[in-house]
Parts: C-alpha cells; structure tokens; sequence
C-alpha cells in the first residue's frame, strides 16, 4: 500500500489539543510543510507564544522555546542575533501579539529582524474563554463586550498587518487566510514566501493568517468559515502589503493635493 | 597585566568580554547606562553582538532567547529596570539557563532617585518575582572586586545552570578605580551541553520551557530546584571578616560599599583602641549563615548598618536567632553614611553593651560628635 499523505517532517506525530474546526491545526501543519520543503528543520528554532498556541513547542518537530506572554519576537531577537545561521520563527495570537506583545512585535521589526513572525489572528481570546481581543470586530460580541465592540469605548480593532507595513524599515509583510483550500493554498505560498526571506537573511518577515474561532464565536465551523469570509475579511483584506524592495507600501504614498 | 584607572560600569563591561561574554542586550536606565555605552562600542571590535532593547522588559527576554540558544550573554539595569526584568527571570531560573545580570542599585521606591542604595536587597535575595527560585547574589564592595566577581558569576552559572546578579550601589557603577582584568581571548566558549537550542541535526529536539500543566510534573520540577539550591547554598557561601581575629563587643554587618565605609570606621575606632569587627556577606545569596552567626557568638552586640530601612537585617536576625541584641542604622535615597555617621552608631551600641569608653579617649570627644550625628540625621530629611 503506498501512503500517500501522512506528518509533514516540521510536525511532530502527535494529536493537538485544538477544537474541532480550529485552523490552528491547519496553520501548523503549512509551517510544518515549509520546513520540510526548505530543509530548515534540522536548523530552526520556534517560539511558542501564551494563547491557545501555547501547547506549540509539542507539534512543531523542531527545537523550540515556550515563551512568556507576548514576549515572543524579543526571544526570537535574541536567539537570532545570537545564532544568525538559525532560523527562527515565532508562532503568535492576537492576544499575545497585538495586545500584550504590542511593544516587543513593533520593535522587532522596526529593527528589522531576521525572524519570521506568523500571526494567527482570530478576533478573540481563544484559551481563556472568549474575551474581546485587540482585533476583535466592531459589534462583535464576546465575554467582555457582551453588547458588542463599541469602538467608542475600546477603539477600532489593530489592523497588524498594516501596522507593521507602515514601518520605514524594510520588511515582508502579508495577510493570508485559511478559510477555504483556495485561500489555505495561497497562504501556505506567502509563508513559503516569508522563510525564504529569512534564509536569504532580506529582512524581517510577518504573516498575518485569519483563522477561526467555532467555540468562541459560537458558531459551527462550517459557519466560522463562513463568517471569517463575510466579517473578517472586509476589515483584514488579504494581499501583500510589503516587500523588501518596496519599503514604502503603497498606503504610505502621500494624499493627493498636498 | 598593569592595573588600569576604570569607571565602575565600564569595568564590569570588560569583565563581562574576559569572561567570554560577547553578547549583550539592555536599557539605558542611571546609574549603569556606561555599560550598555561601553559594550555597543567593545563587542564590535571583539565580534560581539550589542542590542538596545525597547525596554527592559525585552531585554530580559533577549537574553532569555540568546542564552537559550547556548551562548554567553549579559543584561545590566538598575532598580526599577530589575523590577520589569523579574518576569523574565522566573522564566530563566525555571529553564535554567545560565545568564548574568547586574543590578547598580538607585533609591526607591517607585521612581525614587538615581543615587545609590541598598534597597533591592529583599528582591534580589528573597522575591525576584512568582514562583519558587532562587538568583545566586553576589555584592561586590569594590571596582576590582565587581570585576572579579564577573568572572565567577558566569563560572557558577554554567557550573548550576542557574541565573548569577551581581548587585552593586550606584557607587561601585560610578566610581573610578585601579583595576586589573584577566587576560582576554582565554575564556572558553559557553558549552551547550544537553540544553542548548542550536538546531536538531543529528539530535533529538530540544524545547527550552517551564509550563508543566501535570500537577506532579510541575512539583517535581520544583523539588529538582530545590535541591539544586540546597547544592548551591552548601558550595557557594562567600563572606569576608575584617577585624575579627581581635576581641570585639559590636560586630557591624554590612554588604556592599557600605562595608567599605564601615572599614575606614573600624580603623579610626581602632586608633583610639576601640575594636570592632566586620562581617561582609560577599554571596548575599546564598547568604552565609554559619559563618555570620559564629561571627555574632563572638560580640555582645550586632550593629548591622545598610543603605536601605533594613533589608539584610532578615538575614542578620535568622543567623543571630535571638542570642545577641542587634541594632540598625539605615539611610535610603541616596544618602550614604559617612564613616562619622558609622562611628556614631558604634559608640550607641556600645552604650547600649554596657561597655565603658577606652581609656585612649579624650572625655569630650563622645560630646563633640553628638551634634555631628544630628547634623547627618537632619540631612537625611531634606
């Protein structure tokens, strides 16, 4: 019998702790394929982040750091610095990335390290039960904001991905989303993207990837998908919003009539 | 090699590059902003990395990153950049990863000032942050011996796998002294050992981690701890006594450069044929118990004198465990006791003793410097 589909070799042959119709998992297993089709598995190092990704160090098949919340991209600085020949990556939430690690995640690629940061952005605290997150939608309702986001209150959600591509320092910067196997195709190709820059030592890479949420939004994960297509991705459109040679992303051209 | 005139700071930098660490990530915080100065301009020249971190809260993750993957590496700050760092010490302790930090102490609390003090004691010793570990401290009394305690601070955090702080008042950073460093190039490189992240080829991998969510997992992680405290308390204690082979009624404890003013105390105390003994922790922790109450056996009464409202004074008190009374002189917030201040309190405590004047001493002495002790007690409270 010939096997034709098994554990990419950047996963380690263990079940995951995620909910059903998470795409974590699915997340995982393309990190876990890009390492395996670049051959970097043997010289890579992760970083799990605090969130429901926090159990990470046990699925990806390659030494890794747990670290603590939102600190991430600051361990991933000193690892690389350390060990510029490593490659190193940091797996993170929203929670972990856009709220508590605001200040590490900014830093790390205003002085645009060598890493490659793979954002999971889902809208809500998934391991702690459901509260509003930096990115959650306006009117969405979660444990916090249990009448829905009111902007007037708590801001508009962090759009990370432009944050970060707003920065002068040269960088790769995408959104992807893994909500059909269409998009799932086309955000494994800007990862692959992502590490490739690494290797080739071009600049601070960040990928932002929408996931969902069935638990926590409440919604069967047929619905997730759906949902993540129709609310998520108005507010965080797909696309690549920067690249090495173009330091200055499109948005940041100045407004007509200045 | 000749001895050479160096600022406190800047000598423990180039301890740090003898000691065969080249790697450093850290914060401009008074008074120890000459180490990051002095490392970002000596690690280019010796293949270093230098990294100004955005805050001490990443720098202390820095080093956890660097260390993590099996290289020597140093962050410096002063109090409260420690107290952003603790966080991250828990998590090293716990991975037991070897990294060296140094605290120059400055007045607290909160904000508080930026001269010298004693008041990070408590948390460098006792409360670094949550979790049941332990630093290894190490209080320097001088520019030559910040410099030598650099080099045995990384030898006994690789030989425990433990993080190593050396904590120094503002004085030791800021003052100029004659120093002589080791040779440099000698250092071997740190050995990753079993731990290291350094890539999996050829190996199994590796994960760097303390989150132990099995109950009994976690509680044998912490009894693993313990035990290696235990190791480090029994192997580790280093103290220094200074006037204690003669008899004495007060023995004065007291770490840091306290220490050293308590010297120039003694001597002239000595002159007049009053003699009193020291006792100077060198390792506050593990703090040398034994050794400070065989010390105290000898005196009818402690004096322990600090830059701070009496942190040390815990562990004075456990070693004395109630036999002899102990007094306590402390001054915070930059106001450092003069060696006039330290007399002064000698010759309390030697009322207080029941000890009769030597007789070397002219009767209106004790007089004349009563209204000195009062002039130092008003300035402490501008």
């Amino acid at each position: 019998m010939k096997k034709i589909f098994g554990y990419p070799q950047g996963l380690t042959e263990r079940r995951t702790h995620y909910c059903p119709g998470c795409t974590h998992g699915v997340i995982h297993r393309m990190v876990g394929e890009v390492l395996e089709e670049l051959e970097l598995r043997e010289r890579t190092v992760g970083i799990a982040p605090v969130g429901c990704s926090v159990l990470a160090y046990e699925y990806f098949n390659c030494d890794m750091f747990e670290a603590s919340h939102g600190r991430a991209p600051a361990v991933a600085t000193g690892a690389k610095r350390a060990r510029p020949e490593l490659v190193v990556f940091t797996y993170q939430g929203d929670g972990d990335l856009a709220s508590i690690g605001m200040a590490e995640i900014v830093h790390a690629a205003n002085r645009g390290e060598k890493i490659s940061v793979v954002f999971v952005n889902n809208a809500i605290y998934g391991m702690t039960g459901g509260q509003m997150a930096p990115t959650t939608l306006v009117g969405q309702r979660t444990t916090t904001c249990p009448a829905g986001r009111d902007p007037a209150q708590v801001g508009f959600p962090v759009r990370m991905a432009e944050l970060v591509a707003g920065l002068r320092t040269p960088g790769f910067v995408a959104r992807a989303s893994v909500h059909t196997p269409r998009a799932t195709v086309q955000a494994k190709a800007v990862l692959r993207r992502a590490f490739e820059h690494q290797v080739q030592g071009t600049c601070f890479t960040f990928t932002e990837i929408l996931s969902t949420c069935p638990t926590n939004w409440g919604l069967s994960p047929k619905e997730a998908a759906s949902w993540l297509e129709k609310e998520m991705i108005p507010y965080y459109p797909l696309g690549i919003f920067k690249t090495p040679d173009m330091a200055e992303g499109p948005h940041l051209r100045p407004a007509e009539g200045l | 090699m000749a001895k050479v005139l160096m600022k406190g700071n800047e000598a423990i930098g180039e301890a740090a590059i003898r000691a065969g660490c080249v790697h450093f990530f850290g914060y401009p915080i008074t008074p120890q902003s000459e180490v990051p100065e002095y490392l970002a301009k000596r690690l280019p020249e010796v293949g270093g990395k230098y990294v100004q971190a955005e805050s001490e809260v990443a720098a202390s993750n820095m080093i956890y990153g660097a260390c993590g993957v099996g290289v020597r590496v140093l962050t410096t700050s002063s109090s409260p950049g420690i107290s952003l760092m603790a966080e991250a010490l828990s998590y090293i302790a716990a991975c037991e990863l070897p990294v060296v930090l140094v605290n120059i102490m400055r007045g607290g609390p909160g904000l508080g000032g930026i001269l010298p003090a004693q008041g990070d004691y408590l948390q460098a010793t006792k409360g670094t942050a949550h979790g049941d570990f332990k630093l290894l401290v190490l209080a320097p009394a001088s520019v030559q011996e910040a410099v030598d305690l650099m080099g045995l601070a990384f030898q006994l955090a690789e030989k425990y796998l433990t993080p190593v702080m050396l904590i120094g008042d503002g004085m030791i950073g800021q003052m100029m002294e004659p120093v002589e460093f080791p040779p440099e190039g000698q250092a071997k490189p740190l050995d990753p050992g079993d731990w290291a992240l350094t890539g999996c080829a050829g190996r199994p991998r590796r994960v760097v981690n303390s989150l132990y969510l099995d109950p009994e997992l976690l509680n044998q992680h912490n009894l693993k701890l313990k035990a290696k405290y235990a190791r480090i308390a029994e192997a580790e204690q280093r103290w220094e006594l200074y006037n204690c082979d003669a008899p004495y009624d007060v023995l004065i404890t007291a770490f840091g450069m306290v220490a050293r003013i308590c010297k120039t105390a003694i001597e002239e105390l000595k002159a007049e044929g009053i003699s009193v003994g020291l006792f100077r922790p060198i390792s506050v922790n593990p703090f040398p118990t034994r050794a400070c109450r065989e010390a105290i056996d000898k005196a009818r009464r402690v004096l322990d004198l600090e830059m701070n409202m009496g942190q040390m004074l815990v562990d004075i008190e456990a070693a004395a465990q109630g036999t002899k009374p102990i007094d306590f002189f402390g001054t915070a917030g930059g106001v450092v006791p003069s060696p006039d201040d330290v007399i002064a309190q000698v010759r309390k405590s030697l009322a207080a003793a029941g000890v009769e004047p030597a007789p070397a001493r002219a009767p209106s002495k004790p007089a004349a410097k009563a209204p000195k002790g009062a002039g130092q007690a008003k300035r402490a409270k501008k």
